[in-house]
């Protein structure tokens, strides 16, 4: 149903470019996996607080709150450059089953970041409970879930 | 010397079969890959501490003694994996531009965490607190930022045979740093 729309995408000029180009796709994709390290860094710091694991000595808001910024540069580079990705190879994306994993559930593990983890977080102090640890967990298991589709495009 | 015992390394049996198997190469090549979220993450977290740039009211004690075992942990992943990738064909990554540079600028990252621990990290309980650390400890995080983001963007581009000896014509210094004379002789 979608397909003419993934073919459209394949046919704009940045998918165009990057396809025809030796450099940018490997360049776009170490920068993407350099977004990929920022972001496990800014979500594995606060997720493992959530866990009662890592900085302990900080509060869960604390760090939730330094980290922000860093998570949001950091899904900023990964949509910078995993969208012309996208455009150069679109048409195999759209049948790539990964490419649909991924893409299913990162708007799953967006809105659980920013709609129900953050609110926890914001007030959670050195005691997380039984929810803040549970929000964690299934943070981790999410954001690891669209990472590692996202490596499996290529092999699938 | 090295090349023979490399190139008998890749005939090994094991080698052989981790390369043509159908899923152990993509698995132990994508733990690598996802490794790379808690090791290089962790110590992108702690270098932007050491910087300034973030964390400012967390210690850096904090930092050095509860996130560094998980650093280890991503490190001693990223180690027996890359060790995998590499004995699953040798004499390729033996003779990759990438690579090479790859293995030297990790040599440089762990020099520079080694100088940082002996160094300014041991009068951390003067400075651990500050906002801003002092200039070593700034300079320690800035050359290791740098050093990790060259290893990943390296790491990546060694996948690319644009460099590899067999193809052929490349500049002079593309042949010398990859050692292909070694490869035609």
């Amino acid at each position: 149903m979608l397909e003419p729309f993934f073919r459209w995408c394949e046919s704009t000029l940045v998918g165009q470019a990057v396809a025809n180009s030796v450099w940018a796709f490997p360049i776009l994709e170490a920068v993407h996996l350099l977004g990929l390290c920022l972001l496990g860094g800014a979500l594995l710091v606060v997720d493992l607080r959530m866990l009662g694991l890592g900085l302990t000595g900080q509060s869960v808001s604390r760090l939730a709150r330094h980290a922000r910024p860093w998570l949001i540069a950091a899904l900023a580079v990964m949509v910078a450059t995993g969208i012309p990705l996208f455009l150069s190879e679109a048409i195999k994306a759209y049948y790539n089953t990964s490419f649909r994993v991924k893409m299913s559930t990162l708007p799953v593990a967006l809105g659980f970041t920013f709609g129900v983890r953050e609110r926890v977080a914001r007030n959670e102090g050195m005691e997380p409970g039984p929810r803040c640890k549970v929000i964690g967990a299934v943070s981790l298991a999410l954001w690891f879930t669209v990472a590692a589709a996202g490596r499996w495009i290529g092999f699938s | 010397m090295i090349e023979r015992f490399l190139a008998w390394l890749g005939e090994t049996p094991w080698s052989v079969a981790l390369l043509e198997s159908l899923y152990a190469w993509p698995l132990v090549e994508s733990t690598h890959v996802l490794t790379l979220g808690l090791f290089v993450g962790a110590t992108i977290m702690m270098d932007l501490r050491l910087t300034g740039l973030a964390f400012r009211n967390v210690p850096v004690q904090s930092f050095t003694g509860r996130l560094l075992p998980w650093t280890h942990a991503g490190f001693i992943v990223m180690t027996v994996t890359g060790l995998l990738l590499f004995y699953s064909q040798p004499l390729r990554y033996y003779h990759n531009v990438f690579f090479r540079v790859k293995v030297l600028v990790m040599i440089a990252a762990g020099v520079n965490a080694f100088v940082f621990h002996r160094g300014a990290h041991r009068r951390a309980a003067d400075w651990g607190a500050d906002a801003i650390p002092p200039r070593a400890a700034r300079i320690a995080g800035t050359v290791s930022l740098t050093a990790w983001a060259v290893v990943v963007v390296t790491g990546r581009l060694i996948a690319y045979n644009w460099f590899d000896c067999d193809i052929q014509p490349q500049p002079g210094w593309v042949n010398w740093l990859a050692g292909c004379e070694a490869v035609t002789e």
